[in-house]
């Protein structure tokens, strides 16, 4: 029992070191040459323009549901008017950060993971090493970009569309008028805010990438092992993305507030 | 990128013509308890061939891995090119690697990639050759190993036998001074095999490559080890049965049990006793 203890925070502590010997890879690759730019704007498409139906889709139904609900209760206080406040505030500091993560956990951190497993299954890691390539340069390096720069990008369409959700309940379900639904929206907006949904996303973009990447180059015992890898990720990266909300918020509350 | 401390000359001399390019010293690997190579020692001399032989699993592809540095051993000495690489960091491997080419059993073809960018991969990203000249390179290879109508497909979109093609033509690309061949002819027709075979015979004789041959296939084997490309007295290319001394540039090593079993020549090879090596060659 205590053996099994023993090896399974070994295997962890292991984990933990060779994931962290990957970020300090990446960041040697973002600060020094050989650069693949190309592989850069590749990925910034894959990850950005490839991940806008499903952040839009999201976004959307999460500002329309929150409005119908948040309706519900205002009207016990008869604060239906105040309806926008409460969805740019709850869409921009917390909602379009999580969600938006956690659907990049399942599309972006599951495709990395798939695609780097099968890469290294195949021996197609081994192939770019022995032509001269770093595969962290090649492959980390890019998806780590993009994921870092796209995630508040997305964040911020999330956020938008959101607004917009609810916006269509409160005119057409709850009755509010238009420009009342605006100024509460405006109102329910502090810099703080627009400060702390903004700077979320970036964190949250890393992690997931960086999990992705790591958990798919550590991929091995062949397709079976894929399959693994892109369910570990996807689990840990979205474990990784509420457990980082908690702790950035922490200190973003301290620093803004 | 790194390189290494600049070489005098008389150790620049001391490394040409006739010299080792490839030196194992009894390495030893274990995959966790599994002990797959114990005590291997062999050397390559420039311009010669070695043609490892064993069983399915008996460490091959671990051979090669160890020389490109893709592997590290856990015991012994590994020298290639003149530059100790057991131990090396992967940023001064990648120099090394600079002159080596590697055929890989599975062929490791980037799916992403067509057959061109696949071929021209190290020319084009690591490389300053001008992109004219890559495409120009890349044409010619391709040419050469019959897929020039393939170009723009992509890996998944070719047979099995075309994928291994275009692996050895991504190998060769960059003319390495040393290949390492991984099954180059394994499922490939007997024509295109002897195409293959040909090619390794003729980079070994007329652009001094050294090469590592893995194969099952015996039959290629021989080929590569008795025969010799010459001029004709046209000045044409010809591959013809090499005399001995050419014969004797060969070596094979049989692998068994983590261990060599058999080093020697094509008609040594022929002419054993050992049970294990008579079933192993019928
Ligand atoms: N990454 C690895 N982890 C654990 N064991 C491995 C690993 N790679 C190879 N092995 C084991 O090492 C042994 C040698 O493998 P290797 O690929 O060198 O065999 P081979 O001689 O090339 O065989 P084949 O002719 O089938 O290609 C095999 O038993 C294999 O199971
Ligand atoms: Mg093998």
């Amino acid at each position: 029992m205590t053996a099994l203890v023993v090896s399974l925070v070994k295997s962890g502590l292991l984990e933990i070191q060779e994931y962290m010997r990957l970020q300090g890879q990446t960041m040697r690759g973002i600060v020094s040459r050989p650069f693949y730019f190309r592989d850069v704007v590749e990925q910034f498409e894959e990850i950005g323009i490839g991940s806008l139906t499903v952040v839009l889709l999201t976004g959307f139904f999460t500002g329309a549901v929150l409005a119908l609900q948040t309706g519900i209760t205002l009207d016990q206080f008869g604060a239906r008017p105040f309806v926008g406040r409460l969805i740019s505030a709850s869409m921009i500091k917390e909602l379009g950060p999580v969600l938006t993560g956690l659907m990049l956990a399942g599309r972006v951190g599951s495709g990395i993971a798939a695609e780097l497993g099968s890469m290294v299954v195949t021996d197609q890691i081994n192939a770019l090493r022995a032509l001269g390539t770093d595969p962290v340069r090649k492959l980390v390096v890019p998806r780590v970009l993009a994921g870092v720069f796209m995630a508040p990008v997305l964040t911020v369409v999330a956020n938008t569309v959101g607004i917009i959700g609810g916006w269509l309940i409160a005119v057409y379900q709850l009755r509010v008028a238009s420009s009342l639904y605006w100024t509460s929206v405006v109102e329910g907006l502090f810099l703080q805010d627009a400060w702390m949904g903004l700077i979320k996303p970036f964190f949250l973009g890393f992690a997931i990438v960086t999990i992705g990447c790591h958990v798919g180059l550590r991929t091995h015992g062949g397709t079976q092992g894929v399959g693994r890898s892109t369910t570990n990720a996807v689990v840990a990266s979205s474990v990784a993305v509420i457990a980082v909300d908690f702790f950035v918020t922490r200190v973003l509350i301290t620093l803004l507030y | 990128m790194v390189l290494a401390a600049p070489r005098s000359a008389p150790l620049e001399e001391a490394l040409g013509e006739g010299s080792p390019i490839v030196v194992l010293d009894r390495v030893s690997l274990a995959f966790d308890d599994k002990v797959i190579l114990k005590n291997i020692s062999f050397t390559l001399l420039k311009g010669h061939t070695k043609i490892i032989l064993g069983a399915s699993g008996s460490g091959k592809s671990t051979i090669l891995k160890l020389i490109l540095g893709l592997l590290k051993p856990d015991a012994g000495v590994i020298w290639v090119n003149g530059e100790r690489v057991d131990g090396m960091t992967e940023l001064e491997m990648m120099k090394v690697r600079a002159d080596l080419g590697m055929v890989f059993q599975e062929g490791a073809l980037f799916d992403s990639l067509t057959v061109a960018e696949n071929v021209g991969y190290k020319l084009f990203e690591e490389s300053d050759m001008p992109r004219a000249d890559v495409r120009q390179r890349v044409d010619e290879i391709l040419g050469f190993i019959g897929l020039d109508d393939h170009v723009d497909r992509t890996p998944a979109e070719l047979s099995g036998g075309q994928r291994r093609r275009v692996a050895i033509a991504r190998a060769m690309a960059a003319k390495p001074r040393l290949l390492l061949y991984d099954e180059p002819t394994t499922g490939l027709d007997p024509i295109t095999a002897i195409t293959v075979d040909n090619e390794i015979v003729k980079l070994r004789d007329i652009e001094n490559v050294s090469s590592i041959l893995v194969t099952h296939q015996l039959r290629d084997a021989f080929f590569v080890a008795t025969h010799e490309a010459v001029h004709d007295a046209a000045g044409r290319l010809q591959v013809v049965p090499a005399g001995l001394d050419k014969a004797e540039e060969a070596e094979f090593i049989m692998l068994k049990d983590g261990e060599i079993a058999f080093e020697g020549h094509a008609a040594e090879l022929r002419a054993t006793s050992d049970s294990y090596l008579k079933t192993f060659l019928s």
